[in-house]
């Protein structure tokens, strides 16, 4: 059984129809990359996933059970993280505030519950450890470089046992050698059964990483095979519509 | 040439040595505080209209009267703070002071206990707080409108409840309900005491509960918030609740001291809380403020009133120079974003 099934999946807005009948299983442990030109349905796609809205019509399960996320918290619950494009990170904050926000360790002092500040620096700073980045939990965000950036908002999605990572351009912004640490982190990821749906424009990325390639292209999803099987001058094609569909 | 120049470069430094390391130490972070700033602007103030005027300025009489005089205004500084962390604004604190007053008035004129005074004075204000604070976060409808649109309103209403009328008769109750506002304890004025308590209890809340932390986070990415699963339109409202309770508490104090209502009560304390909150630091764009400095403040405000007053300048030169603190304070913040971003 897969671990991610979506099944007839269509979203309007108005007239508008970003999805249509859009069809895919991703197993634990997998990684796929969506590709796709702008406008072409990737975020919609990921956005009914991470729970930002209901779809129009369709059905998502998740461990075989129908779930309706209504709010990213619903699909968060259900073991679903997202790391967002813009990273949805608050800069007046610390890196750890930032890692723990919206579920914030406290402890209590008789009748007071207050932050555990101490356990919440710890805990980030083995985050970022374990994601081998120096980054370090009392900086405030606003100070911080893109790979550091990117490491407290990939962090966040280590805090829970996530069964499924949703990334979001995760590689356009940072440096070389931090899109090298990215994809690693991936590999680790996919390492711990965690399925993981990269969605890029850099195609030596996803060559690199990923296990299968769906390719969306106006709302629909026109190819999904496995990177063995395929080429980056075929995806390319699919992309820009020159093959119509594989 | 040396051989060091050969020396093989260290291998980078290991990450828990990094991650372990503390972004400032405590002096620093003191030293890019506005409020520490505004503290010292007030102490060396305070030191100069003491060797200038020390038996008019330096007197405890005088001390008494402005720290009285700028209670009204830090206790609802630090409300504003509140809803001016999430990046909010409440244009209609002086209103709700108005009405609150005028409230509180009516139950003691109608032969009310004070605690039931009080109680429905603070509840008004709660109340407008409620109106305001679904409209801008349920609604969607900006701040600035809300409230402007609600500073007008509870004023009117403010003068309609009270007829129009000074409310002065104020019943059995009206001595225990004066003596709260106007009375002292230890040679310090009860709204004092309050202001202190105050704000020993909103830094605690701002710094180290989950709700404190949720104003920043709202007022730093309000997007990000609701992504990562802050309940963002609750804490907005609560804000708004929390600006109109603490208008509310200070009318009751201001009307007991007074011993009497009316229903022009706080006109134009809207810019002066505003003003204290953004000269002790906050960022009206949000995420950016604290208890601390909005009473620090509301002191410097009401210090720098006092001594123009005392140094006998001509007392409508005032608005003049709060209004030439306000420009600095926020040119100081602009300065210190730069040399720290």
């Amino acid at each position: 059984m897969p671990l991610l099934e979506l099944q007839g999946i269509s979203k309007h807005f108005g007239a508008i129809e970003a999805l249509k009948g859009i069809d895919l299983a991703i197993d634990a442990g997998e990684v796929v990359g969506l590709m796709g030109d702008n406008g072409a349905g990737k975020s919609t796609l990921v956005k009914i996933v991470a729970g930002n809205f209901l779809p129009s019509e369709g059905e998502l399960r998740l461990d075989g059970i129908v779930k309706h996320f209504r709010r990213p918290v619903d699909a968060r619950t259900d073991g679903i993280e997202v790391v967002y494009q813009d990273l949805a990170l608050c800069d007046n904050l610390t890196a750890a505030a930032n890692v723990f926000l919206g579920r914030e360790l406290k402890r209590r002092i008789g009748p007071l519950v207050i932050l555990d500040y101490k356990a919440m620096y710890a805990r980030a700073a083995e985050l970022f450890k374990e994601l081998k980045s120096e980054t370090r939990p009392r900086d405030l965000v606003k100070l911080m470089s893109g790979g550091q950036r990117q490491a407290v908002a990939i962090a966040r999605t280590r805090l829970a046992n996530a069964k499924m990572v949703l990334m979001d351009e995760p590689t356009a912004a940072i440096s070389v050698r931090q899109v090298a640490e990215v994809l690693d982190l991936i590999h680790r990821l996919k390492d711990r059964g965690i399925a993981v749906v990269l969605i890029s424009h850099r195609m030596p990325d996803v060559f690199a990483v990923c296990d299968r390639v769906v390719v969306m292209r106006r709302g629909r999803k026109v190819a999904d095979k496995a990177i063995a099987s395929s080429s980056p001058e075929e995806v390319t094609g699919l992309i820009t519509g020159a093959i119509q569909a594989a | 040439m040396s051989s060091d120049t050969f020396r093989p470069i260290p291998s980078s430094v290991a990450i828990e040595d990094v991650t372990g390391l503390k972004e400032r130490n405590l002096l620093q972070k003191l030293l890019a505080s506005q409020p520490f700033w505004v503290t010292i602007a007030l102490i060396a103030m305070v030191l100069v209209m003491t060797w200038d005027q020390p038996d008019a300025f330096a007197s405890a009489d005088n001390f008494f009267n402005i720290t009285r005089n700028f209670a009204f205004i830090g206790i609802m500084a630090i409300g504003m703070t509140a809803v001016i962390l999430t990046g909010g604004i409440d244009l209609s604190v002086g209103s709700i002071m108005g009405l609150a007053g005028v409230v509180s008035g009516l139950v003691l004129q109608s032969e009310g206990h004070w605690v039931l005074a009080i109680l429905a004075g603070l509840l008004t204000g709660a109340a407008v707080g409620v109106v305001n604070g679904v409209l801008i976060s349920y609604v969607g409808l900006p701040a600035f409108v809300v409230t402007l649109g609600m500073l007008s309103g509870a004023r009117s209403l403010a003068i309609v409840l009270s007829e129009n009328k000074m409310i002065y008769e104020f019943g059995p109750w009206g001595d225990s309900f004066n003596a709260l506002g106007g009375g002292s304890i230890f040679g310090i004025a009860n709204p004092v005491w309050v202001l202190l308590a105050l704000a020993i209890i909103f830094s605690i809340i701002l710094n180290f509960t989950g709700w404190g932390n949720y104003l920043y986070a709202i007022g730093s990415n309000e997007n990000a918030a609701r992504l990562t699963g802050v309940p963002v339109r609750r804490i907005k409202l609560q804000a708004y609740i929390v600006s109109g309770l603490t208008a509310a508490l200070s009318a009751v104090l201001i009307v007991g001291w007074q011993g009497s209502a009316i229903n022009a009560l706080g006109q134009g304390y809207e810019l002066r809380v505003i003003a204290s909150t953004v000269i002790g630091g906050a960022d009206l764009m949000g995420g950016q403020g604290g208890a601390y400095g909005a009473v620090i403040g509301a002191a410097l405000i009401e210090v720098i009133r006092n001594s123009l007053l005392m140094a006998g300048v001509d007392s409508n030169w005032q608005g003049a120079f709060v209004g030439l603190f306000i420009v600095l304070a926020v040119l100081l913040q602009r300065i210190r974003g730069k040399g720290s971003a």
